[in-house]
């Protein structure tokens, strides 16, 4: 005779071991969201813009016009033959030409928002080098401020993206695989309670949810300073919510399927897009006026916009009522469908 | 821990361990399992024996309430699956014909996650050395052997200390030593007073491990009794078996009055002489072939086992090999 363990820290520990004896599932949930906004952040970083490329015509008095030119900030210019400057602005390797004479000429697509920028640059240092002086005094003051910069848009939103992926993967796929194998079947001739086998999957999240959360925010704030503003409680608050509604929906869509495929299948119709339409690498009100309100109630358009509420407008759980409640809702009805339709065997 | 069965099943009730009656189960135009009846005495060793599809498997889990029945009551251990269903779990252990344990845990582990989900039972540490595995306790499942893993899934049955076992076709496609193992692990079970039911289509595993056995076919029981009175019932002890060369036939009539012989059957091409003394049969056997100009192509003899109860029963095979 001897005592058992306890059958939900025995079944939760099953799911954290499956978890992390997988190494390709570890790279996936904690590496690869790091390496996504590593790529991200560096390849849209916050820059100076680059300075515009002109070309210059080898023919009249081309000297004091080069010159003039070549030295005004936010222009680079080169002196090319007449033909080749031509083909160069075809094809878009310079923005603008500048053909020298009485008076010049500028040749360029109008059509180029960068030919435009050239165009402006060169009217104001050939006008300056002709001698024109401003007649209104500008000042100007340059703001570079942490929050707004691409970087600390996209984090939040892969952090998002991870907790849905997370959610609905880790969830979904185990309860097929152990569907398929019969596991479930045989788990089910024993006396393990339904329910507790269900709450082990939700613990199990919670656990991995920590880990993968605050490894992306470190990252996020040791390699490009982004700011974590809101409270620790109010974080937590969003993303344990978010966690749970996509719980409940990997729950929904694992909740019938037989195989693996099947349920990849599924996960791909749900998830696919909400990656594209719920803003988490690009704002989502770049989409039609039209889809707007569909987009503002998929639930991970609510997580988004909850967590960068939070993490970097530093807002207050109760500014953020509509994605919330939204959530709840969400989850609520996954859940209670999902246990509705379920199938043990 | 002791007293199996009746005495703690309900007072007054009889030592009937599984109990069921007209038993039917449909899929679609199937029917898998036809108006069963079956009973099994409690610390008895049952076969259900049949060929694949028979509805072995859906028998034992309806039995197991794992799968609705459309028709028929089922009682185990005095009690019903629609009244009794939590006590009846703490007390069945349980293999699956098609459960695969989780892959990466290791022996240990799945057995301590098998055994939390009970009131009582064994430790793991002794649940390992019963099956065996003591020596792989930290082993993944992934990385064992098929009998090794299939001992596993019987350890798993027994870390409840069961009062019945239920097996479904433990040692298919298992190689004659792991065989053996597992023999023993459910000998040792029985000799604690364990009630056995236990479905396979290895004749040699039904007459060494069952009492009774229960001969399936299309959903219905064919044949029950010990394996030693099903032999019986044949009347003769020994079957011999030939096949001719193309061309040849032999008189059906002609070698029912060949000396010795109690049964003529024929199936896939050969031919089958259920016979009382074997050495009064062949010598005859080989005067009619020499006299019928027939030639052999083949000619063995053995002991009667149920697979000869099976053939002259229903014509085939209980295995197609
Ligand atoms: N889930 C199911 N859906 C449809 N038909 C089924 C299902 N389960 C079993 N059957 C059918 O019921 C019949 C009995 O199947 P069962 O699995 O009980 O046979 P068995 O005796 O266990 O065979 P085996 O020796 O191959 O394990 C078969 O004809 C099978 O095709
Ligand atoms: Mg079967």
């Amino acid at each position: 005779m001897s005592r058992g363990g306890n059958p939900l820290v025995e079944l939760t520990l099953w799911r954290i071991r499956e978890f992390l004896r997988e190494p390709e599932a570890l790279f996936w949930v904690f590496a690869f969201p790091i390496v996504l906004a590593f790529a991200l952040g560096l390849a849209f970083g916050s820059r100076p813009p680059q300075s515009v490329r002109i070309a210059v015509e080898r023919t009249g008095q081309f000297e004091p016009l080069f010159s003039a030119l070549d030295s005004a900030s936010g222009l680079r210019a080169v002196l090319l033959d007449p033909a080749a400057a031509e083909r160069e602005l075809r094809t878009g390797r310079v923005a603008l030409v500048v053909v020298p004479g009485e008076p010049a000429v500028l040749r360029f697509d109008s059509t180029r928002q960068e030919s435009y920028l050239a165009r402006l640059l060169v009217y104001d240092a050939l006008q300056r080098a002709a001698g024109r002086r401003d007649v209104r005094e500008i000042r100007e003051s340059k703001v570079r401020e942490r929050g707004a910069r691409y970087i600390d848009f996209l984090l939040p939103g892969l952090l998002g993206m991870n907790i849905m992926g997370t959610g609905m993967w880790g969830i979904g796929f185990a309860i097929v695989k152990t569907r398929n194998q019969k596991l479930l079947k045989r788990l089910l001739a024993s006396p393990m309670r339904k329910s507790q086998y269900l709450f082990s999957h939700i613990l199990a999240r919670m656990f991995f949810l920590t880990l993968e959360v605050v490894s992306l925010l470190l990252f996020g704030y040791w390699v490009f300073d982004v700011p974590v503003r809101g409270s620790a409680w109010d974080i937590a608050l969003v993303v344990v919510l978010g966690a749970m509604t996509f719980a409940g929906l990997g729950l929904l869509v694992a909740s019938r399927a037989q195989t693996i495929e099947g349920v990849s299948g599924l996960m791909n119709v749900v998830m696919v897009p909400m990656w594209i339409c719920s803003g988490v690498f690009f704002a989502y009100s770049n989409f039609p006026d039209a889809m707007q309100p569909f987009i503002k109630l998929l639930p991970l358009t609510a997580l988004n916009d909850a967590l960068r509420a939070v993490i970097i407008e530093g807002m207050g759980v109760a500014a953020i009522g509509w994605p919330l409640g939204l959530m709840v809702l969400w989850g609520v009805a996954c859940f209670g469908v999902a246990l509705r339709v379920f199938r043990w065997l | 821990m002791s007293g199996f069965g009746a005495e703690r099943a309900v007072p007054g009730a009889v030592a009937t361990a599984i109990l069921c009656r007209g038993l039917t189960k449909r899929y679609g135009d199937v029917v898998a399992v036809d108006g069963l009846d079956l009973e099994v005495r409690v610390g008895e060793c049952f076969g259900l024996l049949g060929p694949n599809g028979a509805g072995k498997t859906t028998t034992v889990e309806i039995l197991q309430g794992l799968v609705p029945a459309d028709a028929g009551a089922v009682t185990i251990l005095g009690m019903t699956w629609e009244r009794d269903a939590a006590e009846l779990r703490q007390r069945l252990g349980s293999q699956l014909q098609e459960t695969k344990l989780a892959d990466k845990l290791t022996v240990r582990e799945t057995l301590k996650l098998f055994r939390s989900f009970y009131r009582r039972g064994r430790s793991v540490e002794e649940v390992m050395e019963m099956v065996g595995l003591s020596e792989k306790r930290d082993t993944w499942v992934v990385k064992l052997s098929g009998g090794q893993r299939q001992r596993l899934a019987v350890g798993c049955a027994l870390v409840c200390e069961p009062e019945i076992l239920f097996l479904d076709e433990p040692t298919t496609g298992l190689d004659p030593q792991s065989r053996r193992q597992l023999w023993g692990v459910i000998a040792e079970f029985r000799q604690r007073g364990g009630t056995v039911l236990l479905t396979t289509h290895y004749m040699e595993e039904a007459e060494r491990l069952c009492d009774r056995v229960a001969v399936m076919d299309r959903g219905r029981i064919i044949a029950l009794g010990a394996p030693r009175e099903l032999v019986a019932s044949l009347g003769a002890e020994h079957v011999v078996e030939f096949g001719l060369a193309d061309g040849g036939r032999l008189d059906e009539g002609d070698l029912r009055r060949l000396p010795g012989v109690v049964n003529v059957r024929t199936a896939d091409g050969k031919t089958y002489l259920t016979v009382r003394r074997v050495h009064e049969t062949v010598p005859a056997l080989m005067q009619l072939l020499a006299v019928s100009g027939a030639a052999l192509s083949e000619l063995t003899t053995h002991h009667a086992t149920l697979e000869d109860v099976f053939l002259s029963l229903t014509g085939r095979h209980l295995r197609d090999e």
